[in-house]
């Protein structure tokens, strides 16, 4: 067995299926620190990325182009986050509470859609997927080759979006008056900062990040929608956005050690170890679940998050 | 405003009400009337391979057919009895798991509806019988094919949930292969849910690295990884040759037909009763079968071809029964 876990075709895999399976969790746990960081979560999260894979798919379905059907998602993800910006920040309601109410109701929408336009057939519509594009000279490296420069253009975009989200939140202007009005709305409202307003393009810039990550798996790691097809990824980006302390490289770091605990789990469930299989599918979350406890003890949480702003409120 | 929101709400929720009995105030115009209750979307090919029988029978028969999908777990006894105070004639649906409770208890109040559900229980007297798909046969005759012609020796199997019915694929698959090859490994992952596409994608490209050069593709992600690699696949409940032709080389296929027409057929003469009706999905009763070769006929050796073409003449003879392995198989 130690054999075959170390071998080039097994290494190389592993670091491959890592960055793939990883590429949706970042993406959206970028989205997520984005709009957490204005102080508000985003629970809708899950919903939002399936809307994405299925406006995405359809888009492409329809018109054949893989990239309109990554704007379409994008544009749908704006569309759910603006209800999002309109339930918790203008009206200032539970943002739990609207958060998972938009969930549910993009869950039901995204279902309907797609039974609307391509009604109920047995074997799903697929289409032609993104391939995987191999970088010129660096994908001939040994081992790194194969796995880091061989990739889907989503990938590679998603890996260029961690030092931009990083240095925007924290290198630009821009991404002060965010993070500001994330820690305290009412400050930076007397210095002339829109929070409402700010807050909604933060919403509205992470949904497109999840419209995009749930995109990813309808367009590029698969090839059809199917209902279900998020798994949960919207809800392990809310644990790794806590896991990174609000901080974009830090939570794709732990977007990475999720991928690479489910790409372990699958290879060791096929190694034929007599366990149940359960304990292998576990494996991922139950590790997110313990870094969770120790890092969010030390966990810096924004401290405006989940409080509608009302200019009428005292302040601190 | 929360005086409007409230104002508001009511009045949906009584337009809601106003509108949730359907077509439920018609009069029963004699008409045969048949519900499905699926708790996925009929994209599943289980619920998928249910729903097809039934619109064809439907249409054949001239009778009405209605169907719920995506019904869940806290829904489904609600669901199944809205049908049933419908007065619909025959309810069926996927059941298992978190349907077989509900499904049984709304059976009892309503003995002279006849229900089918799909189980691995017993029945339950008097109305309330039990499928199941078994195509246990058509997965043999694939691991014939997979052991006659894998190169590298080593076979995947890609499922969902160790669940006698799924292992009975699983376990008839790996025999079938070592009938015909003794050398044969058969590497098994569970992706531990009925819908997981790209955890299924990545349990397939897990097996390709290992060498595997024929996957049997239990659940929806597999096509794409041997797609990108090049190997071939089996598919699973309907011919699923559509979504890969390059790739899928025949499918296991369940058909519901034999079950429904036998069970419209016994409810309109008055001989229904609670029974199992799994005998109607064998082979030798046309609801189980491997869908054709397609496309990737001449990849296939001649002598693959005959030894499966015997094994299926020797099967619906009854003259060779495919062993049941209801156990879980474990990766070799």
């Amino acid at each position: 067995m130690m054999s075959e876990i170390f071998s080039v075709a097994f290494i190389t895999g592993i670091i491959a299926a890592t960055l793939r399976m990883s590429t949706p969790i970042i993406l959206a746990t970028l989205g997520e620190i984005i709009t957490e960081r204005s102080g508000v979560l985003n629970l809708g999260i899950e919903g939002t990325m399936l809307f994405g894979a299925a406006i995405g798919f359809l888009t492409t379905l329809s018109t054949g182009s893989l990239w309109l059907g990554v704007l379409a998602a994008a544009l749908a993800g704006i569309a759910l986050s603006l209800i999002m910006a309109i339930l918790s920040v203008y009206l200032g309601l539970s943002q739990h509470v609207s958060g998972l109410g938009i969930t549910i109701f993009a869950s039901g929408l995204a279902m309907f859609i797609y039974r609307l336009v391509v009604g109920s057939p047995t074997v799903p519509p697929i289409i032609d997927p993104f391939s995987p594009i191999a970088i010129p000279l660096l994908s001939r490296i040994p081992i790194l080759g194969g796995s880091f420069f061989t990739q889907y253009s989503l990938t590679y975009i998603t890996w260029l979006l961690i030092p931009a989200v990083s240095i925007f939140l924290f290198k630009t202007r821009a991404g002060l008056r965010v993070r500001t009005i994330g820690q305290n709305p009412f400050a930076a409202d007397t210095v002339g900062v829109n929070v409402n307003l700010t807050r909604t393009l933060c919403l509205a810039a992470g949904g497109a990040f999840f419209g995009v990550a749930g995109a990813f798996l309808t367009l590029a790691h698969q090839n059809m929608f199917l209902i279900d097809v998020i798994g949960g990824r919207g809800w392990i980006a809310i644990a790794m956005t806590i896991f990174g302390n609000w901080n974009p490289v830090m939570g794709a770091v732990g977007g990475l050690i999720f991928g690479f605990l489910d790409a372990l789990q699958l290879r060791l469930q096929t190694l034929g170890v007599d366990l149940p299989f359960h304990i292998f599918l576990m494996i991922p979350y139950l590790i997110t679940i313990f870094a969770l406890i120790s890092v969010s003890r030390k966990a810096s949480v924004p401290a405006g998050l989940l409080k509608p702003y009302r200019r009428e409120d005292k302040g601190g | 405003m929360k005086k409007f929101l409230l104002i508001a709400l009511v009045g949906l929720m009584a337009v809601t009400f106003a509108f949730a009995g359907g077509d439920a105030e018609q009069a029963d115009d004699g008409v045969f009337k048949m519900a499905a209750i699926f708790q996925t979307s009929i994209e599943e090919p289980w619920d998928g391979a249910i729903h097809v029988a039934a619109l064809k029978i439907a249409e054949e028969m001239g009778l009405t057919y209605e169907f719920a999908e995506n019904v869940k777990a806290a829904d489904f006894s609600k669901v199944v009895r809205e049908y049933s105070e419908r007065g619909f004639d025959f309810i069926i649906g996927d059941a298992f798991l978190a349907g077989e409770e509900p499904s049984r208890a709304v059976a009892k109040d309503y003995p002279d509806i006849a229900y089918a559900f799909g189980s691995e229980f017993d029945i339950q007297a008097p109305n309330y019988s039990v499928f199941d798909n078994w195509i246990h046969e058509p997965a043999y005759l694939s691991g014939v094919i997979a052991g006659m012609m894998t190169e590298s020796n080593v076979l995947g199997v890609v499922a969902a949930i160790p669940i006698p019915e799924v292992n009975r694929l699983v376990g008839a698959f790996k025999a079938g292969a070592l009938s015909v090859n003794s050398n044969v490994t058969v590497k098994v992952a569970m992706i531990g849910s009925w819908f997981d596409p790209p955890k299924a994608k990545e349990a397939a490209v897990s097996m390709i690295e290992a060498g595997a050069d024929f996957l049997f593709a239990e659940r929806f992600g597999v096509f794409e990884a041997a797609k990108e690699a090049g190997v071939y696949a089996f598919g699973n409940m309907s011919d699923q040759n559509a979504l890969a032709p390059d790739v899928v080389i025949s499918s296991c296929v369940w058909d519901m037909y034999p079950v429904l027409k036998n069970s419209i057929d016994a409810i309109q003469n008055g001989t229904w009763k609670a029974q199992n009706l799994k005998d109607w999905s064998m082979m030798a009763a046309g609801g189980s079968s491997l869908a054709p070769y397609h496309g990737l006929e001449s990849k296939i050796p001649a002598d693959v071809k005959a030894k499966v073409a015997d094994l299926q003449k020797q099967i619906m003879a009854g003259t060779f029964v495919v062993p049941v392995i209801e156990t879980p198989t474990v990766s070799d």
